[in-house]
């Protein structure tokens, strides 16, 4: 893996999708350089999940062209691509179970062999937003909203990703949910190089504390 | 079948058999239950279709060669695969040939091997046994087929979060898919497993009471029903699992993407047969 500093982690060129006559991007450009903080805004309704479902490659692409460290997306297969470019939904999905089985459970997919799930990393990010083991002991059903997306995050993060895909991730959490949000996304982008992340969020003053740089979908 | 070994039916006592629906005539109208109609259609349908297939058979049996048992087993099967699919909530495109195909797959290899193998039939194609063991495989291979292609739809619909969360996760799409697979192979071969735990104690199958009817031994007739128990038991898992895989080909996609939008809702379309 040879990335220069030139070469984007993902690019995408002429991104266009129309969904029942309905167009929601056409010709939608991005580049995400190592190290790239970007807010992607646009009023809610503008496509912006369609768009970020679409890198992840969980959506059809209709028109345009998807590149991961310079190689296309076609050429990628879709669970090694996925695990290195990782999207975040808006509302978590947790399996029943303890916290510990929710984010312990994706390390036996065949993309991630190779790596073992570490409970001291786990503790590790959890420390920084306050919480300690018994946070991973928690049933996933007695979570709060808040709580499950932070889970739901510590789960994408300890498979230790290189683009991040977060998608409104603290649309509906609390100021405090939403600081630990943000401080574990930050934790993540310090902890190595060659990491970037595309941020999705309708609150100005989150954009501006997240991103360096705004791309707009949707009419401006 | 001139020496019949069992009392035969006719006319008048099929008329006077005909006179038990006062009972629920009766209860339909003192109620206002305002089923007269459908009752009514019900057991003409009932009485038309039956007398109807009597003759068909009786001709097919009296011609005993192999095309026309063929022939009538084929539509028998088709009937069956449709039915699979009327029984369920959601369709996808293609989903009656994925369901034609894997009853007709399970039901003539289960019957076959058994006609052939076990039972050992000369020929193969004596309608007296191919017909009837066959209608008994496939009217529970149905059952079986409609359940699970049932529960891996609905479960694809309702859990579409959390398998794309999977998916977002580097899961391949058997790996996403796998827990919904089995559950939908459990829901589909549930009622057989029912049906055998209680066989002659609670229930007493059909076709044994035939047997017995018709002036088969006890002995005798228990020892068909165990084999036709067998043989229904695995054509329903072979076509619950047949079923189940090519849902999972069209709703998975080779780009292990989940696509639900390939699903369409039918309202009312979950009638009991």
């Amino acid at each position: 893996m040879a990335t220069s500093d030139s070469t984007p982690l993902l690019h995408a060129d002429g991104l266009h999708r129309t969904i029942q006559g309905r167009t929601l991007f056409d010709a939608f450009a991005l580049r995400l350089a190592p190290g790239e903080r970007v807010a992607v805004t646009g009023p809610s309704g503008s496509g912006k999940t369609v768009l970020m479902r679409t890198l992840a490659g969980l959506e059809p692409l209709q028109a345009g062209d998807i590149r991961f460290l310079g190689r296309p997306l076609g050429s990628w297969r879709m669970p090694e691509y996925r695990s290195r470019v990782m999207l975040l939904a808006q509302r978590p999905t947790l399996p029943e179970g303890s916290v510990e089985d929710a984010v312990r459970a994706p390390f036996a997919f065949r993309a991630h062999r190779g790596r073992a799930y570490r409970p001291e990393a786990a503790l590790a990010l959890l420390e920084r937003v306050g919480r300690g083991r018994a946070f991973l002991d928690r049933a996933t059903e007695t979570l709060s909203g808040g709580e499950a997306q932070i889970a739901a995050l510590l789960r994408a993060l300890l498979l230790e990703p290189q683009v991040l895909l977060l998608d409104e991730p603290t649309a509906s959490l609390d100021a405090a949910a939403t600081a630990a949000v943000e401080a574990l996304v930050a934790a993540w982008l310090e902890q190595a190089g060659g990491r970037a992340y595309l941020w999705t969020s309708h609150d100005p003053a989150q954009v501006a504390r997240v991103s360096a740089r705004r791309l707009q979908v949707g009419p401006s | 079948m001139t020496s019949a070994a069992y009392l035969t039916i006719g006319p008048v006592q099929l008329v006077l058999a005909a006179l038990l629906l006062i009972v629920n005539l009766g209860l339909s109208a003192w109620l206002r239950l305002g089923l007269e109609r459908s009752l009514l259609l019900a057991a003409v349908r009932m009485v038309v279709q039956l007398l109807l297939v009597g003759l068909v058979l009786q001709f097919v049996f009296a011609l005993n060669r192999p095309l026309p048992v063929l022939g009538i087993a084929l539509v028998m099967a088709c009937l069956a695969g449709i039915a699979a699919v009327n029984r369920t909530r959601r369709r996808f495109p293609g989903v009656m040939w994925d369901s034609l195909l894997t009853v007709v797959t399970a039901a003539f290899l289960v019957t076959g091997a058994s006609l052939l193998g076990i039972l050992r039939v000369r020929p193969w194609f004596e309608a007296q046994y191919a017909i009837p063991l066959l209608g008994m495989v496939l009217g529970n291979t149905l059952n079986g087929i409609s359940l699970a292609l049932d529960r891996f739809m609905e479960g694809a619909a309702s859990n579409r979060a959390g398998i794309e969360s999977d998916l977002a996760l580097g899961a391949g799409r058997w790996e996403a898919a796998h827990g919904l697979v089995r559950d939908s192979l459990r829901t589909g071969m549930i009622p057989t497993v029912n049906a055998m735990m209680v066989m002659g104690v609670v229930s007493l199958p059909g076709m044994m009471t035939g047997q017995i009817l018709a002036g088969a031994k006890p002995t005798d007739a228990v020892r068909y029903q165990i084999v036709i128990m067998f043989m229904i038991a695995s054509a329903t898992a072979l076509g619950a699992l047949g079923v189940t895989l090519l849902a999972f080909r069209t709703l998975f996609d080779g780009r292990d993407r989940l696509r639900t939008e390939r699903l369409v809702r039918v309202d009312g379309g979950r009638r009991r047969g």
